[in-house]
């Protein structure tokens, strides 16, 4: 098999006949696999042709232009600079890893980092506000319904809700009073997108929120934001401040009759208050639990009034979706997730960072082409998505086109864009307990299957990682899991089981590892370890008696030492400093 | 919501708490969210920035200004972990416990703080110059395993980092 590859993008589809013709002619034909690959609708360039192994890439490549790459770069193996993708730099980029930015389509993060977030000014150079001033001159709320409806834009929160219906339930609702909310919660421990988006560009998720008020009918909004994030408050703030001055927020916008005004309130770091009904019980001054839906917040919201709320990704998006129209948004995506999404993309990956990229994405392209692989060149082992609601991929299922529809089908989800890469020193169940905790600590308790079964199925994941279990565990925590699933009141109880039983599912043997052979072969279930001295290597130095907390190395000066296991406390203080690998981890 | 049992309970813990003057600052912000619904947490938020904590007289006083139980401000401030009951250290250290920093070995740094400065997580030193916290991402992932001091970022931490970084703090204070 010949690993020379020509990609061709699939917006030009007349530069990949002319390859085909030339490789023909040439009879090159045999020597490279010629191949198109879909860029999702992005629009940058015209055309992209990424040659393998040679790693370059042609951005903007002229149906002329091909015979130049077949004759210099294919037969003569000379590089057509002039075409050569270049980066933000204007360097070249010639070989190492992919560059990054044609895999990314920054709608979300359009003006972040290339806006004065402090400044009116900046957003309105760039557009801002003219959607608003778009829909308010001639546009009815039915029309803005209907582009949202076409663009088919879903929530980014997590649960990917149709955002137009969300919005037509409110419009529809009776009430003199109506509610917008902005979800800037962002409870995902390992993911700051919305804090991003935030502080990038504040007014984007303003004029979204002005947007939606103008739909509905609703004259007040709030954002709630986390305390943690002060300088996105005090951007939002000024955001606020300045819309006001300009006329877009308050009393008669931009001269018509529509009035509407936004509030901050700030969180008080409880996860569970993501949830869109013990957000609104958290804004109206109480402790933040979830109740029972229906009724939904459209219909029976803040104050009992009908709420629309979103998330500040999924506002974010608003304004493009007006001044571009639903249907070119639509063209962006999968069958049924369009647009794009934002992720943090952290954890054992070379380049850390907030990426945004088309829905339909392989999670692939995202870690190796985007990411630049993994950390030291180790090995591959899972990445989690959707943080504590979420669940683990594995190798295999690396190239699945990233939507709401195929993360579900891998016992993963979406969630608000948490990604996190994780290498074979990682331990499955120790990050399934580490999740787990996450969600014991943060459980409001309200409800008896989440506040128990969470708490159970924790004590099971700690006799799992201490060696105190046998196989018929793995039933038990299959039927808490169920009950919470079941059972629990709000989203929270209901997918706190996620990480364990999908790691369960790709990674029974690590479980089984830990049941049966009482084995951690990441060792990071620390009561698994043993840590011994080889008492051919030891001189007797006495150095790892003297690192350790809890005197429980024995042995006098040039004699062999000895470690009471009764005593360690498995601290790995020895190995570390035992200079002639003498203690031995197993 | 009558309970007379609450009001004697209430009214002997106001006898027990000695009277506190707000500042004007602070007057003026509970004046202006008075009326408003929803007020108390943001009420609170604006307490914690100047004391560190609801101390007790203060949480008595926004009890009576607002014409609310007591109980109730103490369920919404146990409720949500941002606010604290008791007095901080001058030095605030988080530890991020976010899952980035988790797989990155932030519990062997949390272990080398608590080891070193001989208290717990959520406990302050008995000189009163540090608090020690965990917090959740603080969104530098890519400096993973990370911790704040008070405004100061530190990343990249190894656990033998950590005596050389509040060395720096513990000589501040024989300094004042
Ligand atoms: C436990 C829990 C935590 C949540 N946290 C968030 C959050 O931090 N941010 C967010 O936008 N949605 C969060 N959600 C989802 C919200 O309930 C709600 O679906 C979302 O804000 C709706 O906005 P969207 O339709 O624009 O996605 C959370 C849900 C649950 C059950
Ligand atoms: S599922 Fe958990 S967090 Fe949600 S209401 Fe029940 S106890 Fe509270
Ligand atoms: S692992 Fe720690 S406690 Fe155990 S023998 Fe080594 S230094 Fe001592
Ligand atoms: S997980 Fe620690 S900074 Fe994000």
């Amino acid at each position: 098999m010949n690993n020379n590859v020509i990609l061709v993008s699939n917006n030009s589809p007349h530069l990949y006949d002319k390859f085909q013709k030339l490789l023909t002619e040439k009879n090159l034909i045999n020597k490279y696999q010629l191949k198109k690959f879909n860029t999702f609708g992005l629009n940058t360039y015209t055309s992209i042709i990424k040659i393998y192994p040679d790693k370059i890439i042609y951005v903007d490549s002229l149906e002329n232009d091909i015979e130049e790459i077949v004759n210099d770069h294919l037969i003569n193996g000379k590089i057509v600079k002039r075409l050569l993708y270049k980066n933000e730099h204007k360097n070249y980029l010639k070989s190492g890893p992919l560059p990054i930015y044609h895999k990314q389509l920054r709608l979300v993060l359009r003006n972040s980092g290339l806006i004065d977030p402090e400044s009116i000014e900046s957003y309105l150079s760039r557009e801002g506000y003219r959607a608003l001033a778009k829909i308010l001159n001639n546009t009815t709320q039915d029309n803005v319904i209907d582009e949202i409806k076409i663009s088919e834009l879903r929530g980014r929160g997590g649960a990917g809700y149709p955002t137009w219906l969300k919005w037509n339930f409110t419009k529809q609702a009776q009430s003199d009073i109506k509610y917008i909310i902005c979800n800037a919660d962002e409870g995902d421990p390992g993911a700051y997108m919305d804090r991003s988006v935030l502080e990038g560009d504040p007014h984007s998720v303003i004029e979204g929120m002005i947007i939606a008020a103008f739909t509905v009918n609703a004259n007040n909004g709030f954002i709630y934001i986390r305390a943690e994030y002060p300088l996105a408050i005090k951007r939002l703030e000024k955001a606020i401040k300045d819309a006001k001055e300009y006329g877009f927020l308050g009393k008669n916008i931009l001269g018509t009759n529509f009035s509407f005004d936004i509030e901050i309130r700030l969180g008080a770091g409880a996860f569970v208050c993501g949830e869109e009904t013990a957000l609104i019980s958290s804004i109206e001054g109480n402790r933040g639990m979830p109740r029972p839906r229906p009724p939904f917040p459209s219909t029976k919201g803040l104050w009992e009034k009908p709420t629309v709320i979103n998330n500040v990704e999924t506002l974010a998006n608003i304004p493009l979706i007006i001044l571009k129209g639903g249907d070119w948004y639509n063209k962006i995506g999968t069958e049924k997730s369009k647009g794009t999404k934002v992720f943090a993309l952290t954890g054992k990956v070379k380049n850390s960072g907030l990426v945004e990229v088309p829905m339909g994405t392989s999670l692939r392209e995202i870690i190796y082409d985007v990411g630049g692989g993994i950390l030291n060149d180790n090995k591959f082992k899972a990445v989690q998505t959707g943080g504590p609601s979420g669940g683990v991929i594995p190798e295999d299922k690396l190239d699945t086109p990233i939507s709401y529809e195929s993360l579900n089908e891998l016992g993963s989800i979406m969630g608000s864009g948490g990604m996190i890469v994780m290498d074979h020193t990682d331990c499955m169940v120790d990050v399934s307990k580490f999740y787990l905790q996450f969600s014991v600590d943060e459980s409001c308790g309200k409800c008896s299957p989440c506040r128990i079964g969470g708490r159970q199925m924790l004590d099971l994941l700690t006799n799992i990682s201490e060696g105190k279990s046998d196989e018929s565990i793995i039933e038990k925590i299959e039927a808490i899991s169920s009950a919470m699933q079941k059972a629990s009141l709000c989203g929270l109880g209901q997918t706190a089981p996620n990480p364990v039983i999908s790691t369960l599912k790709y990674f029974k043997d690590e479980y089984i590892d830990h049941i049966v052979n009482k084995k951690c072969i990441s060792g990071k279930c620390k009561s698994l370890i043993v840590f011994e001295i080889d008492k051919n290597n030891c001189i007797g130095c006495h150095l790892c008696a003297i690192k350790c907390p809890v005197n429980a190395i024995s042995g006098g000066k040039k004699e062999i030492h000895y470690i009471d296991q009764n005593k360690c406390i498995k601290c790995g203080l020895c190995f570390d400093a035992c200079k002639f690998n003498a203690v031995i981890k197993s | 919501m009558e309970d007379n049992n609450l009001n004697y309970i209430e009214n002997a813990i106001f006898e027990g708490v000695e009277d506190i003057k707000l500042s004007e600052e602070l007057m003026e912000h509970i004046e202006k969210w008075k009326d408003k619904p929803g007020n108390l947490i943001m009420i609170l938020h604006r307490v914690q920035q100047i004391f560190g904590y609801i101390p007790l007289n203060v949480a008595v006083k926004i009890a009576k200004e607002l014409n609310i139980h007591l109980a109730k401000i103490y369920g919404v401030i146990t409720f949500y972990h941002f606010f604290k009951t008791e007095k901080p250290g001058r030095h605030k250290i988080s530890i991020c416990m976010g899952t980035a920093c988790y797989l990155k070995g932030a519990e062997k740094i949390s272990d080398e703080l608590q080891e070193l400065l001989g208290i717990e997580i959520g406990q302050t030193t008995k000189d009163g110059l540090f608090t020690l916290e965990t917090v959740r991402c603080i969104g530098c992932c890519g400096l993973a395993p990370v911790m704040t001091i008070d405004d100061e970022v530190y990343g990249n931490l190894k656990p033998e980092d950590i005596a050389g970084i509040i060395s720096k703090y513990t000589n501040i204070k024989t300094g004042v």
